[in-house]
């Protein structure tokens, strides 16, 4: 062995020591920390504080609602915000409704969206970035005008009717604005590209070579399809399904303008409440309780984001 | 660990009294529970061309990235030239490293990426004007300065990686898996590329690669890592000829193994009993072990000789040709023996000729002397 | 397969014509002469004239762009920032909360982000005295708020699919930390970030849930007063609105799609070319 060297002795038990890498640990902090301090600032506090004040009374002043703590410091919590919503009807009706009207329009998302997908993860490749495109084009247009552009379609006097009309296929307009039927379809045409691009970007990615394997043994197509493609296209038909459905369950939007006034959307309700009512505690109850609604389909997307970034 | 054993040879690492340029010691990598290097110690002297060598997951990628300062040793410490360099980080070591895949940033040419390294240590520009021409023209690529690294092909890319390093003329170069990205032609001819422009640099290269035929071939010396530890250490020879575990044995080209008991000894031979076989064998060892002792034989291949005459050898095994492979230099045999044992025999075909004197099916003599085999006690 | 082909084809035909038809009847009807909208009265642009005549239409325009372009530019500083944290730094104390943070606003129904930032806004004003108010600070925070979680995801995929051992390279060959983020890292994924600020000024562009709740007396932004225009009912002159916003969106998809075919093309002729006259 070598004596030249500053080497202590070989056989002395090495200090357990954890050393972190140094020259990352300095910026590091710095470049967490402000993204991170934002967010609990403006997305996780203001959470806090719906929560407490769909705990409070209505008041008539400014803020219109009671603190928290009363005068004599005594916690003033009251669950009577939570108890109307329970009790009066509107708001179960609606928190169902707003269910069923979002999980109809996924559906239909799905329907259409997923044949789509696929023909154009069939596409020959240069053709593909044109269609991709085209899906996304319309989601980089006005949301709002695109909702609008249905209300002159659907209207009593608009442009279906009027083409059925002269068709003479009926003699009076048939009324589809102000319906479920409406906002079906207000829903589905605005949120169809975010079903459209998950399953793509599934469905793309799948080697080709497993389908032909499938035939190869003895598969005829469709078959091949319902038992190698499609289950293969779950997660994707999942992350669509969560990014149509989450959102279009608190839709305010589509219902405002297309929807009837006993098509009700929790949304809505939320809108009214606030601008209308000027009921804050009530107001804020329903959001707290829309976000129980939501908790699981939220946190499924979350878990997905999560292995997605694994991936 | 190194491996001083003879005298009187001029390279470094066979003179007891040469300080190691490199030293790792007792270096222990943990990722969580999971212990990825687990007490490697090794002295690496100046100008080697030393290999890591081992299978995926073996740790020998991790043991390289904490000598590039990229990870942070759990514990123990690294010494380069005598300074203690366990903590410096990456930016701050006299070391540099060739990625696998080159990692050639893509928005840079050619002439930009080689130029990178001494901007960063502010060489004034005509220096590094002067440099870069240099270095390219050592790898041969002086007229793809100002392409984009898109624009070459594999082996350039590598070549611009190489100069990369070597123009901050770094004081340890490490390689990972430096010829994996490389179709087998061109792997051949690098492999020699590398080796002059090491002599001609005259840096120390620590080289990484799971290929045993390139490591055999590139290094001085290599060590053989096995599951975060270092199985053995040597030059390519000592590793062939004399592995020490059954794992290096294994490891390293292709080998029959006996286990067996040993009787006792004639000579310079042990005798050892193999059940299997239902004979003795004769295996020349230095080392004395007790009878009783569990042993394996260890035979390469080549070293068995085939015939359907009888072998006037102190090892003679007989058995029947199961399979044959022509391999154009060599012919590989599988050999069942009476108890049905697999042995495999290969030869080389120095004739130029169709004819086989060994066939599918022909019982046949295997057989070899006693100092073509080995003894592995552990 | 040909049966199947067929489908697909009629099913890509259906769901375009689904996509495209409405925006087609939007901008036909905005050179309609009839006030009523569906009934065609004649080749006219009187509409674009009253709209650019219309002094609520433009200033409402020119807010929203303003907020929009603010909003865009932190939304990438802090996105990519959020983005880098989550990708290249490992494990760090909360990061499950950081991640769940990231990914909530991209899937959080408007009314409720809406609601819960106007009440922090008067929270925070009754307790620490700002913002005082509500206008354009607010809508601009909130927009910040919801748009760097779309930019931070852009961020994290590129940067997730850029090769770490570029970055390690840089490390080796001396340069520092925060050089490499400069002069390797923000170059290679500064595509993703002009995406993702494009993206940003359109999500502020396009809001109206939030701003609503969130503004103040005398910050309009262009949503807010479309919606108080169309919910009356339709009106020519936000077809022809419409009309502005899909001609710029599409020539910008236009250009920037033959930017890229264009690049994508002279990369792969020199792929080529490198792989002919390899030595």
């Amino acid at each position: 062995m070598t004596t030249a060297q500053p080497t202590p002795d070989p056989r002395r038990p090495f200090p357990k020591t954890r050393r972190k890498p140094r020259f990352w640990t300095r910026g590091k902090g710095a470049v967490t920390a402000v993204p991170y301090f934002w967010l609990l600032l403006f997305f996780l506090l203001p959470f806090a504080i719906v929560l407490k004040i769909s705990l409070a009374e209505p008041l008539i002043a400014q803020p219109p609602f009671t603190p928290l703590f009363g005068p004599d410091g005594a916690l003033q919590a009251t669950l009577d915000n939570y108890r109307f919503l329970w009790e009066d009807h509107l708001y179960i009706v609606a928190y169902l409704n707003s269910l069923k009207l979002a999980g109809v329009s996924t559906l239909l998302c799905l329907l259409i969206g997923y044949p789509m997908a696929y023909g154009m993860a069939k596409a020959p490749p240069a053709l593909r970035n044109i269609l991709l495109l085209l899906v996304i084009l319309p989601f980089w247009t006005s949301f709002l005008l695109r909702v609008y552009a249905w209300m002159g379609i659907l209207r009593n006097n608009g442009l279906i009717n009027n083409l059925l009309l002269g068709l003479g296929v009926i003699d009076q307009p048939i009324q589809m604005m102000n319906t479920d039927f409406a906002i079906y379809i207000g829903i589905t045409y605005s949120y169809l590209p975010f079903m459209i691009l998950p399953l793509y970007a599934v469905l793309e990615r799948l080697p080709g070579d497993l389908v032909e394997a499938a035939q190869d043994l003895g598969c005829r197509p469709w078959k091949a399809f319902a038992t190698i493609t499609l289950p293969l296209s779950v997660p994707g038909i999942i992350a669509g399904s969560l990014l149509v459905f989450i959102p279009a369950v608190g839709e305010f939007v589509i219902p405002s303008l297309l929807g009837g006034p006993d098509s009700l959307m929790i949304g809505r309700v939320l809108w009214d409440e606030f601008f209308g009512n000027r009921d804050w505690p009530v107001a804020s109850a329903v959001a707290i309780a829309l976000l129980l609604v939501l908790v699981v389909p939220i946190m499924m997307f979350q878990r997905m984001q999560l292995r997605r970034e694994g991936a | 660990m190194s491996q001083a054993t003879g005298g009187g040879s001029s390279t470094s690492w066979q003179q007891p009294d040469t300080p190691p340029f490199l030293r790792i010691e007792g270096v222990v990598k943990r990722f969580g529970d999971f212990v990825a290097v687990d007490g490697v110690s090794l002295d690496i002297y100046r100008k080697e061309l030393f290999c890591l060598l081992g299978g995926s997951g073996c740790g020998k990628t991790t043991l390289l990235r904490m000598l590039a300062g990229f990870e942070q040793p759990s514990e123990g410490h690294i010494y380069l030239d005598g300074s203690d360099m366990t903590d410096a980080p990456p930016y701050e070591r006299p070391v540099n490293m060739m990625f696998q895949s080159y990692a050639l940033f893509p928005h840079m040419t050619v002439a930009g990426n080689v130029a990178f390294g001494l901007k960063q240590d502010r060489v004034p520009a005509p220096e590094i004007k002067r440099r870069v021409t240099e270095a390219l023209d050592l790898v041969q690529l002086g007229p793809f300065a100002k392409r984009k690294p898109h624009q070459l092909s594999g082996g350039q890319r590598q070549r611009v990686a190489l100069a990369r390093c070597l123009i901050k003329r770094p004081k340890l170069l490490l390689l990972d898996e430096p010829l994996a990205a490389l179709d087998k032609k061109l792997r051949e001819q690098t492999q020699f590329e590398l080796m002059t422009i090491q002599e001609e640099v005259g840096i120390t290269f620590i080289v990484v690669t799971h290929d045993q035929e390139e490591a055999m071939s590139l290094s001085t010396r290599i060590a053989v890592m096995d599951r975060g530890q270092i199985a053995q250490v040597g030059t390519p020879t000592e590793i062939y000829e004399y592995p020490r575990t059954r794992f290096t044995a294994d490891f390293i080209g292709s080998i029959n193994f006996f286990d067996g008991k040993v009787t006792g000894r004639e000579g310079e031979a042990l005798t050892v009993d193999v059940p299997v076989l239902g004979i003795s064998l004769q295996v020349r060892s230095e080392i004395e072990l007790p009878p009783g002792r569990e042993v394996c034989v260890a035979v390469r291949p080549e070293k068995i000789s085939i015939s359907r005459e009888p072998l006037d050898l102190p090892n003679v095994l007989r058995g029947k040709v199961r399979d044959l492979g022509y391999l154009g230099n060599l012919s590989v045999y599988r050999v069942e023996l009476d108890g049905g044992r697999l042995v495999k025999v290969s030869t080389a075909n120095t004739l130029h000729s169709t004819e086989r004197e060994v066939d599918w099916d022909d019982m046949v003599y295997l057989g070899w002397r006693s100092s073509a085999a080995l003894v592995l006690s552990e | 397969m040909r049966r199947r082909n067929w489908f697909l084809f009629s099913a890509l035909c259906f769901g375009f014509a689904f996509l495209y038809g409405p925006i087609l009847s939007l901008i036909i009807y905005s050179f309609n002469a009839s006030r009523l909208v569906t009934v065609w009265g004649g080749f006219s642009t009187r509409w674009y004239g009253e709209l650019f005549r219309d002094p609520q239409i433009i200033d409402a325009a020119l807010l929203s762009l303003r907020i929009g372009a603010v909003n865009a530019t932190f939304a990438v500083a802090l996105g990519t920032l959020a983005g880098l944290a989550i990708t290249r730094f490992g494990r760090f104390r909360g990061r499950m909360l950081f991640t769940g943070m990231i990914a909530a606003p991209l899937v959080m129904p408007e009314v409720i982000t809406g609601l819960s930032l106007l009440l922090l806004f008067v929270t925070l004003e009754s307790v620490v005295g700002w913002p005082s108010g509500r206008g354009v600070t607010t809508i601009t925070i909130a927009h910040i708020t919801f748009s760097m979680a779309y930019v931070a995801v852009i961020v994290q995929s590129r940067l997730s699919s850029l090769d770490g051992s570029l970055e390690e390279a840089a490390l080796d060959l001396g340069a520092r930390p925060w050089k490499v983020f400069l002069v390797i890292t923000l170059p290679i994924i500064a595509p993703a970030l002009v995406a993702g600020w494009l993206l940003a000024f359109t999500l502020s562009l396009d809001d109206l849930v939030i701003a609503s709740f969130v503004s103040g007396p005398g910050a309009s932004t262009l949503p807010m007063v479309v919606f108080s225009k169309v919910r009356l009912g339709v009106s020519p002159d936000v077809n022809a609105l419409a009309t502005i916003i899909v001609l710029i969106v599409s020539l910008a998809v236009v250009v920037s799609g033959w930017l890229m075919i264009r690049s994508e093309r002279r990369r792969e002729r020199d792929v080529q070319e490198a792989l002919a006259g390899r030595s």
